[in-house]
């Protein structure tokens, strides 16, 4: 009998087609699998009625020959996404008991191609975090573990639970967003592949907004081929939401070809860092060669500003998001801590109602947007970011896409870093780049670190050339042939 | 001549500058769908956008953009091609972003100049700074509740264009007659209805006084006044207020004030000098907004006929004076009312414009518009009809009845509220004009007053008024006056 | 540049969030800790280089003017902590 939770989207995908298990089946084996999961807390609400009845819909469409690639396949969805009926809260207790009227246009994509929704994810509250663990909800736990220890991991953030969930074999993909790379980063530390597409690839309307300049949804899954599938079905053009680009959705599974012989991979010097551990560039030269023995031709190239990305952009989002969560203030949903004044109501209720992390993060974002601190700033840290993406444009006239590690590092202790924001704010040091320059990219589980513990490529694309990042991306896991799955300890709690 | 205060230690000049906000005439809101339909109930015109929920993203709307350049086409401003829109952050009930959509560094619309029209027949150029665009907030009611403030989303997100004078203005009457000319523009360009009873139209003005020749002083704002003759209280009490601080040698705050009507002054708001700190940036969520010559000129091409054009087209095609012309093109519905008489006059006499223009354009201007001040009501709810007025001058044209009577018809028609034909009917107002039977009066009085007869004969030609009143009398004034003139003459001086 | 304890406070009233005066002191130096740290982006020659404003070159969209939304008062207040009568309702503002 097949343990339906140890298939990937697309066999699950083809076996439905087959007739081989229904979507109701399937659903069941997972809503099991999240009960028995609970003490890694990937979920803050689970919806089981409302699954049963997506899996029964599901079905349907395949009766009806009306299937798409995601008909019937159970995801998880992370909480920043508004989900009708459903509590939407970007894991904080500022919107507590918030359940929107309305759905956001990626996932209401999902529902429209028959998916099914397991519950919502655990995340870094507002998504402002590198390791989930600044949730109003709780820390999620990494389902994998330092070999022969007994601590509690990270999963990365801020996409925690989303990534926890597929790793744990709760889910078959699950919905993730990427501001800095709250996608990769957590993809890297649980061996998943995590895509963030072209800024304005997928609508943002829905999405409970941190940055609004760099949010971008995306899947997270267990391969390569699963992301193209998934990514076709949450993306599109969205007239509601002003930044959406109208570019034609291709079928992006069809570029995965295998063949990218000639294709010119460029291994930008600056993300070279002082102090990266060697595994990480052992690693990183071991995915150069895999490029290589399948006929890439690898062109060293330079990225000067990369440096300044990670201050860049811990300018400039802060400051979005400090004008984005101003909506938060107690009045129309949500907390609200009663005051002697609407003031009061105000600071109390946003004191309440917001956790450390984000706090600081609101408070640097005023600071940098205050009237004398604009121009050294926001505006100096705007301008950097079109220079990163002058170096961007620049290596693209020699090369078609990009290979990077993902992270510094394998996924670290939980509490390990949360004394130092600075040291958390590095994790970012690989992604962020790509993030303030717009840019499709991918992490792709390469191989395992000293501790047994998941590593991950990134590759970068070109505007709009997801297919390039995915075609890339699948030949390094077909070289990397990465099948290590977590060691089983968790339990219902 | 400018207009100074006099103050115990000199003069001081009086410094005016305006700020209207103009509500943008279109169906939805600036970004949102939903609709700016005055008088709905509360929380009955707000979607998801405009209510600022999470995740929540805004549209443009193109009307709205069309809008301000034609305001901006109507002030002879320049149309930025290219125009940014920022974040204005700051914390109230009735913004539920946190934050309003505005445009800070780059409007839509840069400088230009209204010629203003002074009572001593003056003219005087006041500077436009600028045309923005940007999101109107909700309502907040104080007074609804003893310790709760309930707020109204339904004005949250229409688009108003806030248009920036220069500080050219020195008196409370030049800031009125630009207010009123701001007011006449949009109105005629159909892009703000200027209803300031509604809301659709206020000003923040914008006060400071000086020694003539010397640097600016310091101004208060006054916010949120909502008429004309308000603008022009806040603006005698504010510089004098202003004067009195000064003559006793202290220092004005910056600071911003609300006009009391039942009063007449203003008062401090509560201090809100953090509230100055609005951390504008350009709106994420928005590219630049950008449009070509080719768009502006389209629009342009298309303008309703503008106030001055229109003045010259009186003038020049109907022939109608220069005074008679400014009086009615001064507020457009008072200019289509009397194109509207005339055309409808026309009609019915089959006669050309330009030989009743003038006729039709003295009874707007006088018996009518005198009704109406009387009356206190304006020509939107005129209790005279377009088709009643063209009536009354109808009957005059085709000598039905005389001028003195349609006077008396007038009245009739403004206090039983019937037509000026049914009015003549039932009263038996026509005219007289039947030469036999105005001869044969005559000749009665004539004849019963041969002494005065024999009078004027003898040289007192004054008398000839009382003949005509004896031939008025006798037939209650409905005598055609040319005929009875004429045959008076025939039997006296003949 | 850095922050010390009454510039904290303001930005905390900027941001309308209540701060402690015994969490004004470990702000002062998480903030000082992140604005060190960005203020190598100083070094950076940004001389005629514009400020990012898109991604991607597009044009703004623009959308017909329709009534196309709204309408539904009751949903929008289903989430209020606090409604009265259809309008929503907070703590007393005197001006």
């Amino acid at each position: 009998m097949t343990d339906f939770t140890k298939l990937a989207l697309s066999e699950a995908r083809d076996g439905l087609k087959k007739g081989d298990f229904s979507a109701r089946e399937l659903t069941e084996a997972h809503l099991k699998a999240m009960q028995d999961a609970a003490e890694l807390n990937c979920f803050i609400v689970e919806t089981e009625d409302q699954a049963r009845d997506m899996a029964d819909k599901a079905d349907h469409m395949i009766k009806a020959g009306t299937a798409t690639g995601m008909t019937g396949i159970p995801v998880a969805i992370k909480d920043l996404f508004c989900t009708k009926g459903v509590h939407s809260c970007s894991s904080s207790h500022i919107l507590n008991g918030f359940k929107p009227g309305y759905e956001s246009t990626v996932t209401a994509n999902l529902w429209k191609d028959g998916a099914v929704m397991l519950g919502k994810t655990n995340m870094d509250e507002f998504a402002m975090g590198s390791s989930n663990e600044t949730s109003y909800y709780g820390p999620v736990k990494n389902p994998w573990r330092a070999e022969g220890e007994e601590k509690d991991y990270v999963p990365g953030g801020s996409s925690g639970g989303s990534v926890a969930a597929v790793a744990a074999d709760i889910a078959l993909a699950a919905t993730g967003t990427d501001t800095g790379g709250s996608i990769r980063q957590p993809a890297s530390f649980t061996g998943l592949v995590g895509l963030k597409p072209t800024y304005g690839r997928c609508s943002r309307w829905g999405m409970i907004a941190f940055a609004s300049s760099l949010d971008q949804a995306g899947p997270v899954t267990k391969t390569v081929r699963d992301a193209a599938i998934m990514l076709e079905s949450m993306a599109g053009y969205d007239a509601k939401d002003s930044t959406a680009v109208d570019v034609p959705v291709p079928n992006y599974e069809a570029s995965l070809t295998g063949d990218i012989r000639g294709m010119k991979i460029g291994i930008p010097n600056e993300y070279r860092m002082d102090g990266m551990s060697d595994e990480i560039e052992t690693l990183w030269q071991q995915g150069i060669q895999w490029l290589k023995d399948a006929g890439a031709e690898i062109v060293d190239i330079s990225l000067p500003h990369t440096k300044y990305a990670l201050p860049t952009y811990y300018i400039v989002a802060p400051a979005e998001a400090s004008s984005n969560l101003a909506r938060y203030d107690g009045v129309k949903y949500g907390l609200r801590v009663e005051g002697d004044s609407l003031d009061d109501m105000y600071k109390n209720t946003r004191a309440e109602g917001f956790g450390a992390e984000v706090k600081r993060r609101i408070l640097i974002g005023t600071y940098v947007l205050s009237a004398g601190y604009y121009d050294a700033y926001y505006l100096k840290a705007q301008r950097i970011r079109t220079l990163i993406a002058q170096d961007f444009a620049r290596a693209y006239e020699k090369v078609d896409a990009i290979l990077t590690p993902t992270a510094p590092s394998a996924a670290f202790a939980m509490g390990e870093k949360s004394d130092d924001p600075i040291a958390m704010y590095l994790n970012d040091v690989f992604t962020v780049p790509a993030s303030l320059a717009g840019l499709p990219a991918i992490s792709v589980p390469a191989g395992l670190s000293t501790e047994k513990l998941p590593l991950g490529l990134q590759v970068i694309g070109k505007a709009f050339d997801e297919e390039t990042v995915l075609k890339v991306g699948a030949v390094v896991e077909e070289a990397a042939a990465f099948s290590a799955k977590p060691k089983i300890w968790w339990g219902v709690k | 001549m400018t207009k100074y205060i006099q103050g115990a230690t000199g003069d001081w000049e009086i410094v005016v500058g305006l700020e209207v906000h103009a509500q943008v005439i279109s169906e939805s809101k600036l970004f949102s769908g939903a609709s700016t339909k005055y008088g709905a109930e509360p929380n009955s015109q707000v979607s998801f956008v405009c209510s600022a929920m999470p995740g929540m993203l805004p549209v443009i709307n193109e009307e709205c953009v069309r809008q301000a350049i034609r305001t901006g086409l109507a002030m002879g401003c320049q149309i930025n091609l290219r125009s940014v829109f920022d974040r204005k952050n700051y914390f109230y009930a009735d913004l539920p972003q946190g934050y309003q959509i505005s445009q800070f560094k780059d409007p839509i619309v840069g400088e230009g100049e209204i010629v203003v029209d002074l009572e001593d027949g003056s003219t005087k150029a006041i500077g436009v700074e600028r045309l923005h665009l940007e999101q109107d907030a909700g309502k907040s009611m104080h007074d609804q509740h003893p310790d709760m403030t309930y707020v109204d989303l339904n004005r949250s997100g229409v688009a108003l264009m806030e248009i920036v004078s220069k500080p050219d203005m020195r008196s409370a009457e030049e800031a009125g007659a630009y207010f009123r000319k701001i007011r006449s523009i949009v109105r005629y360009a159909g892009t703000c209805d200027g209803n300031m009873d509604q809301g659709s139209m206020r000003a923040d003005v914008n006060v400071s006084v000086r020694r003539p020749g010397e640097e600016l002083g310091t101004r208060t704002e006054t916010k949120n006044v909502n008429s004309i003759r308000f603008v022009m209280q806040v603006i005698e009490h504010e510089a004098n207020r202003q004067v009195g601080i000064l003559e006793d040698g202290g220092t004005i705050d910056q600071e911003t004030r609300l006009f009391d009507p039942s009063t007449g002054t203003t008062r401090s708001m509560r201090s809100k000098e953090e509230a100055h700190d609005y951390r504008y940036f350009p709106d994420p969520d928005l590219l630049p907004l950008e449009f070509t010559q080719t768009f502006v000129d389209g629009l342009a091409l298309h303008m309703p006929e503008m106030p001055d054009t229109k003045k010259a087209r009186f003038m020049e095609d109907l022939h109608i004076s220069d005074y008679n012309a400014a009086v009615l093109v001064a507020e457009k519905e008072n200019a289509d009312y009397f194109e509207a008489v005339l055309e409808a006059l026309c009609a019915k006499t089959s006669k050309p414009a330009k030989d009743l223009a003038t006729q039709v354009s003295n009874w707007v201007t006088g018996d009518f518009f005198g009704a109406l001040k009387k009356l206190g009501k304006t020509v939107s709810d005129s209790p005279v009809s377009v088709t009643d007025g063209a009536e009354l001058l109808a009957l005059q044209v085709d000598g039905t009845i005389s001028g003195r009577i349609a006077k008396d018809v007038f009245e009739l028609m403004l206090s039983e509220g019937k037509s000026p034909e049914v009015i003549v009917e039932e009263k038996g107002l026509k005219q007289v004009s039947d030469t036999g039977a105005i001869e044969a009066m005559i000749d009665e009085i004539l004849s019963g007053n041969a002494d005065k007869v024999e009078e004027y004969r003898g040289g007192k030609d004054k008398l000839f008024g009382f003949f005509v009143g004896q031939v008025m009398k006798k037939t209650q004034g409905k005598a055609n006056p040319q005929v009875v003139n004429q045959l008076l003459r025939a039997k006296l001086d003949g | 540049m850095s922050v010390d304890k009454n510039i904290v406070a303001k930005i905390a009233n900027l941001a309308r969030i209540k701060v402690g005066e015994d969490e004004l002191a470990p702000l002062v130096g998480e903030l000082n800790n992140i604005l060190d740290w960005v203020e190598q982006l100083s070094e950076v020659d940004t001389d005629g280089v514009a400020p990012m404003t898109s991604v991607v070159e597009v044009n703004l969209p623009r959308r017909e003017d329709q009534v196309s939304d709204g309408g539904y008062r009751d949903e929008l207040l289903a989430n209020a902590p606090t409604s009265e009568h259809g309008f929503f309702a907070v703590p007393k503002v005197i001006e």
